[in-house]
């Protein structure tokens, strides 16, 4: 009798606690991370299948569940096509119980995502756009911004140009929500230094033939030629501008470039250019490690946006479990009161905007006498702080951040 | 001196560079014509086989350390073979059908080929150096031109010529001809019309591919290096008129400069301007520029 009667407390008590568990803590039984890249078009090898790779170490790493309950990564192409990403994103949400859309490589994509997260009460976490309406007129309590954006690139590598003497700019300047918010961001910094841009040349998104932009912007005798493009595209205005002899009398600013794009462009001819970025793989032990881990598995070194899926998706899967719960709206609190440090970052922080804070870095291409291994790019210039790196709170379009 | 706010000079260079690309359309658009005026194949694949003319060269470079002469010939020659692999195994079945069903079935081709280069070498592109001979540049005054693209240009040209040569004046262009206009009647007097097609098939494709070297120097080796191609060489077909060799040669190079000019003066319609153009020329020449209507 007394026996029967304590198993079947401790079997009511069981289910009690197991029935509150299911039903109130992760929707659905499962948390399930969306990652919404670009798979095959230019950025492929920018966010591609090493977003995915890189989403699902995050899961390994973390265990595989949170509370019990399986994590589950699926992954899409986008297209670069902001009505395919927006309706990837709603099925997702609608029908697909994902919880957090990761990578988002491409701004216009990234933008359309936003809104359609900020209607559905779901988390997104942009780690390959730069567009800077992400976290000021697009802004949700859901969509985090977290490795870079426009605004600190304008001030690392922009900043360090016109600094370095550069007073007149011509940008050439990829045709979408990217090309043309990075152009208003750096042309900003140029202002503000008293400088001056001359003109600019907006190109299609994917263009290989950058010999009459290259032209125009020879005509327009700037110092500089601000190449407001990333990918295939800066490649091919960087590999253009010296068949045309435009370095000799100006100066490249690239002011979005990866490690793939350096690998892609050879140290000869990518040597001594400038770029901002907020992470590069041969940092110390730490990344060295996480880089190693991701070669084995991805054959490449990871570039930013990838060590960032990593990081963001542990942050996210971090904060479900201390929120105890996949509801949006805790997790989104959690977000907010917790730091990450890790191998991507240290003390980095999200703000009510969303924008994610921490240190991004000034980084100049290695001579091919300097580079001693594979993959070694890169030599530090400077560190730009947190609180310098990313647009201050206070001229945030975001309706989160409080008005005095 | 100032044309409607461009210095003159500028505009001198831009002219020059669409000769470039226009020479790169015009080799492009002679093989998709001989296609289609000889086999009535809409060659979808043209682009592809653009893209592996490039690939082929640079993994000849890479792996076997072949420069880049001897690729200029080797490469085309692999390409040519692929399309004759093509055209026997795949191309062939469907000559009798609905040409849709070529267009279909080349596009398929060129998905696979595409998605392989990408999966084989990422979408970043990879660098093909210039020929040592050829690298530099000459100082025009109003422009700095380098010299490979010159030569481009020229052998463009050269290959244009030979081409049209070979087609309208030679026996074997003579029997080409006559066996597309009446192939039965062609193959009664003892000439092998099936392998005549073939062989046409390669070479307009080896055509592309030859392209793809050429280009390889100047445009990263990429695997969309094709398909940004090939919708404006399709245009610039239609505009000569379809089958026209004369017209598409023609066409490409006018078509080059057309759209050099308008990233001078409106740089967003640089990618539209030739539908634009072709939309008023079938306006007007509903059979191309060039074409003859067919009765």
């Amino acid at each position: 009798m007394t026996k029967a009667f304590g198993i079947s407390v401790a079997a009511a008590f069981s289910l009690a606690f197991g029935a509150t568990g299911a039903s109130a803590q992760i929707s659905g039984d499962v948390v399930r991370i969306g990652v919404l890249a670009d798979m095959s078009g230019i950025y492929s090898d920018l966010s591609g299948k090493g977003a995915v790779e890189a989403v699902k170490m995050a899961v390994e790493d973390f265990g595989g569940t949170v509370h019990g309950k399986k994590i589950d990564v699926v992954f899409a192409d986008h297209l670069n096509k902001a009505d395919v990403g927006a309706a990837k994103a709603r099925e997702w949400f609608d029908t697909g119980g994902v919880d957090m859309i990761n990578d988002l490589a491409n701004s216009g994509v990234a933008r359309a995502v936003a809104a359609v997260a900020k209607e559905k009460k779901r988390h997104i976490i942009v780690n390959g756009a730069s567009n800077m309406g992400i976290t000021n007129e697009l802004c949700s309590p859901y969509a985090i911004h977290y490795a870079y954006d426009a605004y600190s690139l304008a001030h690392g590598t922009g900043k360090a140009v016109v600094d370095a003497g550069g007073k007149t700019w011509f940008f050439l300047t990829v045709d979408f929500a990217f090309g043309i918010g990075l152009e208003q961001q750096v042309s900003n910094v140029v202002r503000d230094n008293k400088g001056r841009v001359v003109g600019a040349a907006r190109h299609p998104l994917g263009t290989t033939d950058f010999s009459s932009y290259i032209l125009q912007a020879q005509a327009s005798k700037a110092e500089i030629i601000g190449i407001a493009s990333t990918g295939a595209d800066a490649v091919n205005a960087i590999r253009a501008a010296a068949e045309f002899g435009a370095t000799k009398n100006q100066k490249l600013a690239a002011l979005l470039l990866w490690i793939e794009d350096v690998h892609a462009l050879g140290l000869p001819a990518a040597q001594g250019l400038m770029l901002t970025n907020a992470w590069y793989w041969d940092m110390n032990d730490e990344t060295r490690k996480f880089a190693q881990r991701f070669f084995d598995r991805v054959g490449k070194m990871p570039n930013m946006a990838q060590a960032a899926d990593y990081s963001s998706t542990m942050f996210y899967l971090n904060a479900v479990k201390a929120a105890g719960t996949d509801d949006p709206d805790k997790v989104s609190a959690k977000m907010r009161e917790m730091t990450v440090s890790d191998m991507f970052t240290k003390e980095g922080k999200v703000r009510v905007d969303g924008r994610f804070v921490h240190d991004m870095y000034l980084w100049q291409v290695k001579t091919p006498a300097e580079s001693k291994k594979p993959w070694d790019y890169l030599k530090p210039v400077s560190t730009i702080p947190a609180a310098q790196a990313f647009q201050p709170l206070s001229e945030s379009k975001c309706y989160l951040v409080p008005k005095n | 001196m100032e044309i409607f706010g461009v210095p003159l000079q500028a505009l001198l260079g831009q002219i020059m560079l669409g000769l470039v690309n226009g020479s790169f359309y015009a080799v492009l658009s002679l093989g998709l014509a001989i296609i289609f005026g000889l086999l009535r194949i809409v060659n979808f694949a043209h682009g592809a086989f653009f893209m592996a003319g490039a690939f082929v060269a640079f993994m000849a470079g890479r792996y076997l350390g072949i420069g880049y002469w001897p690729a200029l010939v080797i490469a085309p020659l692999v390409v040519g073979i692929l399309g004759i692999l093509f055209e026997r195994f795949a191309l062939r079945r469907i000559y009798r059908l609905d040409p849709l069903y070529g267009l279909l079935l080349t596009f398929g081709l060129v998905l696979v080929l595409e998605g392989g280069f990408r999966v084989a070498f990422g979408s970043s592109g990879q660098a093909y150096p210039t020929p040592p001979e050829l690298r530099g540049a000459w100082n025009l005054g109003f422009m700095v031109l380098p010299i490979y693209r010159a030569f481009v240009i020229a052998i463009a040209v050269v290959a244009c010529a030979v081409t049209w040569i070979v087609i309208e004046k030679t026996r074997i262009g003579a029997h080409l001809r006559a066996a597309t206009e009446k192939s039965e009647l062609t193959q009664a007097f003892g000439i092998n019309v099936p392998i005549l097609l073939t062989l046409t098939y390669g070479a307009g494709v080896a055509l592309a591919g030859f392209a793809g070297v050429l280009a390889a120097p100047i445009q990263h080796v990429n695997p969309s290096m094709g398909s940004d191609l090939v919708i404006v060489v399709f245009a610039i077909v239609v505009i000569g008129g379809l089958g026209s060799l004369l017209g598409s040669a023609i066409t490409g190079l006018g078509l080059g400069i057309v759209e050099g000019l308008t990233k001078v003066f409106y740089s967003e319609g640089s990618t539209t301007v030739v539908f634009l153009v072709m939309a008023l020329v079938l306006l007007v020449r509903p059979a191309g520029l060039f074409g003859r209507e067919e009765t």
